[in-house]
């Protein structure tokens, strides 16, 4: 399972990508705003895509009564998120050197990758609730109160994927590099487990 | 027979031709069909970007106006000389310093003639000077921020006038005087002017990184008026060259006395060889009394300092350096072809125009072929000089500049007409009248080794009827010209602001891409920002009191303020949190006697207040900035001088 286990060691260094790069984008633009503001979420916390973009975002949403875009200590997913990331590329490392040496089998990489999934279709799920509380969640005492036609609150919720229009803004959100690197990993270890079964096979054969 | 009929029929067919071509021309003059070509070639689409931007001076606005090219739509009013209350430029706390001088507070100047600074001859869209002729100053204007950030006075110097051009890397911004004066200043009978008035030439120093202005030496000059100047470059770089007018050296009734010699001159002066004899500890350091006053952008303040020496130099002290061109009557213009051979002086007296040559002019330097002296500074021969002349060009030649392709453009005031003609041959191709009395024409980079050749400025002194009469008093009018073809192309009438004087113009794409869009909040250094809101408060010190203020859309931190008495003396340092592209804020307090403030993001200014009256007072801001600019508010309560009441204040406590 030699090459099965570099694809594998390969695939989990690439979720490393996310402590450099952001893992999510979420733009927004409007006429009075040609260069648009933005939010790079990192696993570390959130960024502006330019130097002032949060200020600015809070600044607006202020009128609506959004809080304010947290700050990292403010989120344990900050804390843990990293952690989560970390431990994972390690695990994912370990299994492609005992996969390499031919210690573990191709369930050990599967087992892995499920794994992930799970632990990212978490990270989703609690992503969407974060949104939801920042988008719905407004100040009582908020200046401006928009309503939908039917008479309920509006809800500023960006989406967790693609865009929306919000009022005079365009809201895009979008996987971003960091992402891609994780998905790119996690689609070469899918890869290490063909191969991997493959491999293991053609051992048993002999 | 058959002859004959001929003959009439091609006659009739003539003259049938010559009317259509009347018509043409007719409907030329009312536009027509060319004018909708022009409107093609001036339109800008909304929300595209002109090619050019063009610098406008004001005269006696004391200002600067940005202008762009070719739609001529005005950008923006840059505040130089003179206060503007738009801003608060010069009642500002911040900003007074600015307008100090010897004289003291001097909110007004005539601002003449723009010039942008230069590396190797080209244009490099870093900083704009510009000269103040009243009270003699030199301003430089950054090109990040468009703000004043430098004045610098000029002693021994009155009428600033042939100024303020620089050299071909900026080592110097010249200050010609035209008036000239007694150095040092005295109490002596006018009628002695000839022989003691002495005509100061200022270099001034620009420090090649921060663009710090030091006047590095005067020339002292016989007593003529200084009228025009401009640089040397490629070869001549090294030399200034200086118009005089007045070298009959009369002091009553110019008109007639200053206009009796068939000839004055073009002082040519190699500032090289005169910065070496400086620099070698030479000249002499006089008492001098002048103000020096520069703008910091982290602190968001002006200093003003006195200097109280300025360096001297005769130019017979530097033999070699100064030489007398003879040029006829009383030369206005003096402007140097961008290869820097041909300096071409303009009687504007005179119908033609005087090309003279620079390889001649050394030449006849090395061989000493001097024609007499004027206080001791050689004068040459003219025809030694001379390249040649452009016979008969218009009337009342002013200013020259050139497109970079071998043409120059001359602007005729009496004739009211702009002339293109070959540097080489001196041919006239092209004739456009102006409308109306046209000074200064402006070519972007004209003044420069690089010239953009694609439209010309004309600026003219008479408005009439170009626009709808707005009373008595009107604007003056531009026109923008096509120059790209063998003819030129009037494209565009637009109004300035002032009496412009010079322009200078320089492509969008040197300057837009460095232009500043915020000041950054954490580099803000003035001495009462507060830059957070936990900073805001109120101090009393004495009968001062000093509020540190901030604003953000849309309220002011604080926004009730108590304990304020009659006869207090209250400061608001007012600091804008945004840091957003193009977010100000405006603070009016009612009873002030000053201005507005108008707060860029990121920075701090600073308002006095001095109530007169017991009473609760709004203050409001004036730039409308959000959905809730009108309730950008505030209140001051002020009470008797004798009340004990605390000072105090508050922002969202009921």
């Amino acid at each position: 399972m030699k090459k099965a286990g570099i694809i594998m060691i390969i695939g989990s260094l690439l979720l490393l990508g996310l402590f450099k790069f952001p893992l999510w984008n979420i733009m927004l633009g409007a006429p009075q705003y040609p260069e648009p503001l933005g939010m790079d979420i990192y696993i570390e916390g959130i960024k502006g895509v330019q130097e002032f973009d949060i200020q600015n975002i809070d600044g607006i949403n202020h009128y609506i009564g959004m809080q304010k875009i947290p700050k990292p200590e403010a989120m344990w997913e900050f804390r843990i998120f990293p952690l989560v990331i970390g431990g994972m590329a390690a695990l994912g490392v370990i299994i492609g050197i005992l996969g390499f040496f031919g210690k573990i089998n191709y369930w050990g990489v599967l087992g892995w990758l499920v794994l992930m999934f799970v632990l990212g279709v978490l990270g989703m799920y609690d992503f969407n609730t974060w949104l939801t509380d920042y988008g719905t969640n407004l100040d009582p005492r908020a200046i401006m109160k928009m309503t939908n036609p039917d008479g309920t609150p509006m809800s500023y919720k960006p989406p967790l994927f693609g865009h929306q229009k919000m009022l005079n803004f365009d809201v895009d959100s979008f996987p971003s590099l960091g992402a891609y690197l994780m998905f790119a990993g996690m689609l070469l270890t899918l890869v290490a487990f063909f191969i991997g079964k493959k491999e293991w096979k053609q051992i048993k054969s002999r | 027979m058959k002859k004959s009929i001929k003959i009439i029929a091609s006659l009739l067919l003539t003259i049938g031709l010559f009317g259509c071509d009347n018509d043409n021309k007719k409907k030329d003059g009312n536009r027509g069909a060319l004018a909708s070509n022009a409107a093609e070639k001036v339109y800008v689409a909304p929300g595209d970007h002109d090619e050019f931007y063009a610098f406008i001076s004001g005269g006696y606005s004391g200002n600067l106006t940005v202008y762009g090219l070719p739609s001529g739509r005005m950008f923006k009013e840059i505040p130089v000389f003179s206060q503007f209350p738009t801003n608060g430029y010069g009642y500002s706390e911040e900003t007074k310093p600015m307008l100090n001088t010897s004289h003291g507070f001097i909110p007004w100047d005539d601002s003449h003639h723009p010039d942008i600074s230069q590396t190797s001859g080209k244009l490099d869209g870093r900083w704009i000077f510009i000269n103040g002729n009243n009270t003699p100053r030199i301003a430089k204007i950054d090109l990040k921020t468009f703000e004043t950030t430098e004045i610098i006075e000029v002693p021994n110097s009155a009428g600033n006038h042939s100024s303020s051009f620089v050299t071909e890397n900026t080592e110097y911004v010249v200050a010609g005087t035209r008036f000239s004066v007694p150095v040092p200043q005295q109490d002596m009978p006018i009628k002695e002017y000839k022989g003691k008035f002495k005509g100061a030439l200022s270099f001034i120093s620009v420090a090649p990184e921060t663009g710090r202005m030091n006047i590095k030496f005067q020339l002292l000059m016989p007593g003529f008026n200084y009228d025009l100047a401009h640089p040397g470059r490629g070869k001549s770089h090294g030399w200034f060259f200086f118009t005089t007018y007045n070298t009959e050296e009369a002091n009553s009734l110019l008109e007639v006395n200053a206009s009796q010699n068939d000839k004055d001159f073009i002082a040519a002066i190699n500032w090289k060889k005169i910065e070496e004899y400086v620099n070698n500890g030479g000249g002499k350091t006089m008492p001098a009394n002048y103000a020096h006053n520069v703008y910091d952008d982290e602190t968001h303040n002006a200093t003003s300092t006195m200097m109280k020496e300025v360096l001297v130099v005769d130019p017979l002290e530097v033999p070699g350096a100064v030489f007398l061109l003879p040029t006829p009557k009383s030369p206005h213009g003096v402007d140097v072809d961008p290869s820097g051979e041909y300096i071409i002086g303009n009687g504007k007296l005179s119908a033609d125009l005087t090309v003279h040559s620079f390889t001649k002019m050394i030449d006849a330097i090395e061989n000493k072929k001097f024609d007499g002296d004027a206080y001791g500074i050689p004068i040459l021969n003219f025809e030694d000089i001379l390249s040649g002349t452009v016979k008969q060009a218009g009337l009342g030649p002013l200013h020259t500049e050139f497109d970079g392709k071998g043409n120059a453009y001359t602007t005729f005031f009496i004739s009211s007409e702009l002339v293109k003609w070959d540097v080489e041959t001196r041919e006239v191709i092209d004739r456009k009248p102006n409308y109306y009395s046209v000074g200064h024409v402006m070519i972007p980079g004209g003044n420069s080794a690089e010239p953009f050749g694609k439209y010309a400025v004309s600026m003219n002194k008479i408005t009439k009827d170009r626009y709808l009469p707005t009373g008595p008093e009107l604007e003056h009018s531009a026109q923008l010209f096509d120059i790209s073809g063998e003819k030129m192309e009037l494209l565009l009438d637009f109004p300035t602001h002032g009496e412009p004087h010079y322009a200078a113009g320089i492509p969008a794409s040197i300057i837009k891409e460095n232009s500043q869009k915020i000041f950054k909040l954490a580099e803000n250094k003035h001495e009462y920002a507060a830059l957070s809101v936990n900073d805001a408060k109120v101090e009393r010190d004495g009968n001062e009191v000093h509020v540190y203020m901030t604003m953000i859309r849309s309220h002011f931190t604080p926004d009730n303020i108590e304990g304020i008495k009659v006869g207090d003396k209250v400061y608001f340092h007012i600091t804008n949190h945004e840091q957003d592209f193009d977010v100000p804020h405006g603070f009016a307090m009612i009873g002030a006697n000053n201005s507005e403030l108008l707060i860029m993001p990121g920075q701090t200014k600073t308002l006095v207040w001095e109530p007169k009256q017991v009473g609760v007072w709004p203050f409001y801001c004036t730039d409308f900035c959000s959905a809730l600019h009108q309730e950008m508010q505030g209140y001051v309560r002020v009470s008797p001088k004798s009340s004990n009441i605390e000072l105090s204040w508050s922002l969202g406590d009921d």
